[in-house]
């Protein structure tokens, strides 16, 4: 007989992978690029692909370069290369954002150890490497093709507008300016169904993200459901603030980052000279993680007051 | 007398956790087969958590199956009988599977498997003669730890103990022995209770059993809920949800009583005694013959084995002569474990012989056994909804790895049973349960060290 195999139990492991898990999150991405398409034309594709292309490649070269095994398998670096085209406007010139995928992978993700490792969210980092070293061309929002054509002058958001300017539906379609993703709700709510049900996230940072968020901003006297509609909070809410590496791994901790990220957005929104809050606060909240992490450690079993017992 | 004890015992309570492992019950339908006596019994004298057993026969003794062959050496100990009838071989050291050295005795048979002329059922008329004739049958936990039950139905006098919990959970995938052991032995599992009770002072008896056996659950309830066996309706069978590990002690109690046993407590301290159902069985037949424990009920399945059953075999077979019994190999076995998949051990060849814990012999082909090579942890957070003792697995291996021992305490390094549910519900395919309990032994010699230098 041959020799046997001896490891420490278990030995039995569920079918479950990182590169599942990455494959499920690319899928409940598919319709919010179809809706980019549908909206802003092919050029929303040539970006997904742009992006998705310079952070593999990125990735690759910076593990040679580090001597480490290859990841580019467990797909995270093309998660991260749709998300960032999905937060760029549709008519940013094609070099910058390729920038933006080289400097989330090698500088925010591989600098720090790589997958697991980043300290914050590196599409979120990257579009916001992005806004500060190209402000203009970041910000110069176009309208959809239903909107009288794609090259009619700069639009503002609905965030820049007077309440009203868009319809609630044209708001939850998506037929407003916008980054490429972030513009229609109905698809990125399919995505995050879908993520729910194949259980890779668990609904408690988006729920939770957007009723603070709406709740602020009742309270601040603003219009909820148009703050809930647009710019990126559900983007943010459902893709960016439910990523593993970044967000806390409590429960509790989940509770306070994500309460955190939708008051904070609502803040900035409404008093900061900043077009759009959702990825300052994500990126804000992603440092705390650790600390929130540090001060939501559970009780184990066993360790709590006595409980009252089935007896009657 | 009736409903005193309200809601215990009528439905499951909610337990944290647990991962929904695949069943993969395939011999649950499989009579078990007494498999005869092989040529040679290898008995080792380390069966049971506590001292090993001091051997007291030499070589070229006669022996019958049942006689003593080895004495309990201290108060947690318990002691060895021969399986079969025939001639002390030789007495040598063997590595158990743990990997431990300890001495066993080889007994050729002769065959005949004369059951020892001085048995006779043992009298047990107050509760100090019932814990001898328990020492005496060589009992131990049957369920896989391998307490010797004389220690644990010795109920200190300044404990209250108020419920039996009988585990029939079987929650480990593969193994069938307690299903089997319900459909083929149901009577003395239920006249094992009515002792048990009686003599620690008990009333309530609840079995738990997992809801994907619905057959044993109605054998059970044909007894239990029977006005003629259990008029007070004090044998109590509560289907658990099939969740790994609901069988795993301080879950199978908190699910059935809802009560906590807290962090370095025992069951006791809950006023709980937790039995296994094979423990049971055993202990019923046992005060009506006085056999002691020579024989054990096994599971032998996996993808290598070539007709999977379940067989009633002599303690001390070789699992060589088990498998070939089984069938033989249906493909070259990589891996073979000695108990079930998710906390079996993993074993150097199958030379060793069976013991008295064993429920399961599992052997595998290449595909299962292949080991996952371990990727970055995402912080998925999986391992933590896992965890039936609501612990943080990733958090205490990046304790471990880096060697922080007050970390490792500040997560509760301690209370963690080795279940593997984390492990294997890593996407990463991480070595969690290896590591921690890498790190409980660190801690362990570390902290003696600390004791040491003082």
């Amino acid at each position: 007989m041959n020799k046997l195999f001896v490891s420490s139990s278990p030995h039995l492991k569920s079918t479950v992978t990182t590169r599942k898990i990455m494959l499920d999150v690319l899928i409940a991405l598919v319709p919010a690029v179809i809706a980019s398409f549908v909206l802003f034309g092919w050029q929303s594709l040539m970006l997904v692909g742009i992006c998705v292309l310079c952070c593999v490649v990125s990735e690759y070269f910076s593990r040679i370069i580090m001597k480490r095994d290859n990841t580019v398998g467990d797909l995270s670096a093309a998660v991260t290369g749709v998300l960032l085209a999905l937060n760029l406007p549709y008519n940013i010139n094609p070099l910058i954002a390729a920038f933006g995928s080289v400097a989330a992978i090698v500088v925010v993700k591989q600098m720090f150890g790589g997958l697991g490792m980043n300290f914050v969210n590196p599409a979120l980092a990257g579009r916001v490497i992005l806004l500060v070293s190209f402000p203009s061309q970041m910000t110069s929002w176009v309208g959809t093709r239903f909107m009288g054509g794609l090259d009619a002058v700069t639009s503002a958001t609905p965030l820049a507008s007077e309440v009203g300017t868009y319809s609630y539906l044209d708001l939850f379609l998506g037929n407003h300016s916008g980054s490429l993703g972030e513009t229609c709700a109905l698809a990125l709510l399919i995505g995050g169904a879908y993520l729910v049900i194949r259980k890779v996230i668990s609904p408690t940072i988006p729920l939770i993200t957007v009723g603070t968020a709406a709740l602020m901003s009742l309270v601040l006297g603003r219009d909820p459901l148009t703050d809930v509609l647009s710019g990126g909070l559900l983007l943010g809410a459902i893709f960016m603030a439910t990523d593993y590496v970044t967000s806390p791994i409590t429960f509790f901790g989940k509770v306070i980052y994500a309460v955190g990220i939708g008051a904070l957005t609502v803040l900035i929104r409404e008093f900061a000279d900043l077009p759009e809050g959702m990825s300052f606060a994500i990126l804000l909240f992603n440092i705390l993680t650790p600390l929130i992490e540090n001060i939501t450690v559970r009780k184990p079993f066993g360790c709590e007051k006595k409980k009252k017992e089935g007896k009657a | 007398m009736k409903n005193t004890y309200g809601k215990l015992g009528v439905k499951p309570f909610r337990t944290r956790g647990g991962v929904k492992a695949p069943h993969r019950k395939n011999t649950a339908s499989c009579e078990s087969i007494i498999m005869p006596s092989p040529k040679e019994v290898i008995i080792p004298m380390s069966q049971h958590i506590g001292a090993p057993c001091k051997v007291c026969v030499s070589v070229g003794d006669r022996v019958y199956a049942g006689t003593k062959i080895g004495e309990a050496a201290g108060f947690v100990s318990a002691p060895i009988h021969s399986s079969v009838s025939g001639t002390v071989r030789k007495i040598s050291q063997i590595v158990l599977p743990s990997g431990s050295l300890c001495d066993a005795v080889v007994i050729e048979s002769d065959g005949l498997d004369t059951i020892d002329p001085e048995i006779k059922a043992p009298v047990v008329d107050s509760r100090e003669k019932f814990l001898e004739a328990v020492k005496n049958s060589g009992l131990v936990g049957l369920g896989g730890a391998g307490f010797p039950a004389h220690v644990k139905l010795n109920v200190p006098k300044d404990k209250e103990v108020d419920v039996l919990l009988i585990n029939c959970a079987e929650c480990e995938p593969y193994i069938t022995t307690d299903h089997r052991e319900v459909l083929e032995n149901s009577w003395n599992i239920l006249s094992g209770i009515y002792a048990i009770r009686e003599i620690l002072g008990i009333d309530l008896a609840i079995i738990g059993i997992e809801d994907n056996k619905p057959d044993a659950i109605k054998v059970l309830r044909e007894i239990a809920d029977n006005e003629k066996y259990d008029p007070e309706d004090l044998v109590r069978v509560v289907p658990l949800k099939a969740s790994y590990p609901q069988g795993a002690e301080k879950v199978l109690i908190k699910a059935l009583t809802n009560r906590e046993v807290p962090e370095g407590k025992l069951p006791v301290d809950v006023g709980c005694v937790v039995m296994n159902v094979a423990s049971v069985a055993f202990l019923g037949e046992y005060l009506k013959t006085g056999v002691p424990l020579i024989k054990k009920r096994l599971t032998v399945d996996g993808s290598a084995i070539k007709e999977p059953k379940n067989l009633v075999v002599p303690i001390g077979t070789p699992i060589k002569d088990v498998i070939e019994f089984a069938g033989g190999y249906k493909e070259d076995a990589r891996k073979i474990l000695m108990g079930g998949p998710m906390m079996g051990i993993a074993l150097v060849d199958d030379s060793l012989p069976i013991l008295k814990q064993n429920n399961a012999i599992l052997a595998f082909g290449e595909k299962e056994a292949k080991l996952h090579e371990a990727t970055a942890c995402i912080r998925c957070g999986r391992c933590i909804s896992a965890c039936p003792m609501e612990l943080m697995p990733t958090k205490l291996t990046d304790a471990v790895n880096k060697g922080d021992f007050s970390q490792m305490q500040k997560y509760h390094i301690n209370s963690c049973m080795e279940c593997g549910c984390c492990a294997f519900s890593c996407p990463a395919k991480r070595h969690l349960v290896q590591t921690i309990r890498q790190g409980k032994a660190d801690l362990r010699a570390q902290l003696s060290k600390q004791k040491e230098g003082k």
